[in-house]
């Protein structure tokens, strides 16, 4: 027997799932959204300026966005592998390729709501240009960025959701597959975080960080299944 | 025809041995009750033939379909009723089994169903973590057979259940459910009375397989000793 259930209606199934448990637990997004908010308070403090710009703030905003999501990441299969989750959608007839969807789909929502709280947040502690000039162009770097760090922070978290030592192997797995997102979104938004505005993002950075997505979104479809068979 | 043929079957963990030289036919309709002290390599004889657990040698058939290689052909048709309850604490009872019911394909009304059946309607919007054990499992055994599975494979199914859930759950994963049925069990007795087929299994081997009738309770006993 084929899988029965579209690929849709289990993608659908597994991302109600998934925010439904977390509505309920606030185990990821309070956490994540606290540490980053915390992180650019103690770099308004530990830089003793009043505001920063260009590099240095795509620097920080990047940098700070990356270990928030290592959060999410760490905690995105928790439930799963803790309460049998993995063998009750293993036993249905459905597609394995739709949790690598809905999980990153998942994390690519927890990443929207850190930057709804945390990029506000930047603009009000450290940042010296005007947040609203800087939005549109920011926006579109964030999403690329964010969809990378969904795809690949899911990949690293089914695998390290296998071993002992989870807690430590999801980060060191994560951190360098994610180092190119984070220059390339901190290139990418940095014209951007400018006292003077510049045009746009630049073209050529965009074009990395979407090619890089494909790329991980590509090898994460092809491994995925691989990951959660015995 | 048999709804299980398995031929010196063995699975591994690493260096130990889990499981060795099982073989065994079930026919269509028929139960097998598996008994064997901790580590006997139960669990893992029903999680290979859930498809959870890929076999390491032998020959695995599961409704007609060789294990691993055709798994899905298997999967939407079996239902395990395991040590987990394969629920989410934090969702409700009917939460739980509404997802469970997305990805079988299945009806919601199948849910309301089941929770009435098994007198958890009133109790259904409850987070699970709230529950009792008992109940916890009177949950588990409805998303077991959720989807009207043709093979229930039950790790000792009445744990935690009081006589009076014990009969609840009769019709749905007892005899009278009329569905192929694999169970392990520590109780000689009542395990007796449910076989067709009896696996005894140590240390991963099997140790006797008989039809029921030509089993007493005393043999069930000397596997644990």
């Amino acid at each position: 027997m084929k899988p029965t259930v579209t690929m849709r209606g289990t993608v659908g199934a597994l991302l109600r799932k998934e925010l439904l448990v977390e509505l309920r637990t606030l185990e990821s997004i309070p956490g994540m959204s606290l540490f980053a908010v915390s992180t650019f308070v103690v770099f308004h403090f530990a830089l003793n300026r009043n505001s920063i710009e260009g590099d240095t703030a795509a620097g920080i905003l990047w940098v700070t966005l990356l270990f928030a999501a290592i959060l999410g990441i760490n905690r995105l299969f928790v439930a799963d592998a803790e309460q049998g989750g993995f063998d009750g959608f293993l036993l249905a007839p459905v597609d394995r390729s739709a949790m690598l969807i809905a999980k990153a789909l998942t994390l690519l929502v927890y990443l929207v709501v850190l930057e709804l709280v945390a990029v506000p947040a930047f603009a009000l502690l450290l940042l010296a240009a005007p947040l609203g000039p800087a939005l549109p162009h920011l926006l579109v770097t964030l999403l690329l960025g964010d969809i990378g760090v969904a795809v690949i922070g899911t990949l690293v978290a089914a695998l390290a959701v296998q071993t002992r030592a989870r807690d430590l192997l999801g980060p060191l797995l994560a951190l360098p597959l994610l180092v190119p997102i984070v220059i390339g979104g901190a290139r990418a938004s940095a014209p951007a975080l400018n006292v003077v505005h510049a045009s746009g993002p630049p073209a050529r950075w965009l074009l990395t960080l979407g090619l890089y997505d494909l790329v991980f979104g590509l090898i994460a479809y092809a491994l995925f299944d691989f990951l959660l068979e015995d | 025809m048999a709804a299980l043929e398995v031929e010196g079957l063995a699975r591994h963990y690493g260096e130990r041995e889990a499981l060795s030289g099982v073989s065994l036919s079930l026919h269509e309709g028929g139960t097998l009750v598996v008994f064997g002290p901790n580590g006997a390599g139960k669990t893992t004889l029903l999680r290979v033939l859930a498809t959870l657990l890929r076999p390491h040698a032998g020959e695995v058939r599961v409704l007609g379909s060789s294990i691993p290689n055709e798994a899905w052909a298997v999967r939407g048709r079996v239902g395990l009723l395991g040590h987990e309850p394969l629920l989410y604490r934090e969702l409700s009872a009917r939460e739980n089994l509404r997802f469970h019911a997305r990805l079988h394909g299945v009806d919601s009304t199948r849910v309301e169903e089941l929770l009435e059946s098994l007198n958890m309607s009133t109790r259904g919007d409850e987070p699970l973590r709230t529950l009792s054990r008992g109940m916890v499992q009177r949950v588990a055994v409805a998303r077991a057979v959720l989807h009207d599975p043709e093979l229930l494979l039950l790790d000792e199914p009445h744990s935690n259940l009081d006589p009076a859930a014990v009969e609840l759950v009769a019709p749905l994963i007892g005899r009278a459910s009329k569905r192929t049925r694999v169970i392990c069990s520590h109780d000689p007795s009542g395990g007796l009375v449910d076989a067709d087929l009896v696996l005894g299994l140590r240390g991963g081997r099997p140790v006797l397989l008989r039809a029921a009738s030509e089993v007493d309770t005393a043999e069930i006993a000397e596997l644990y000793r």
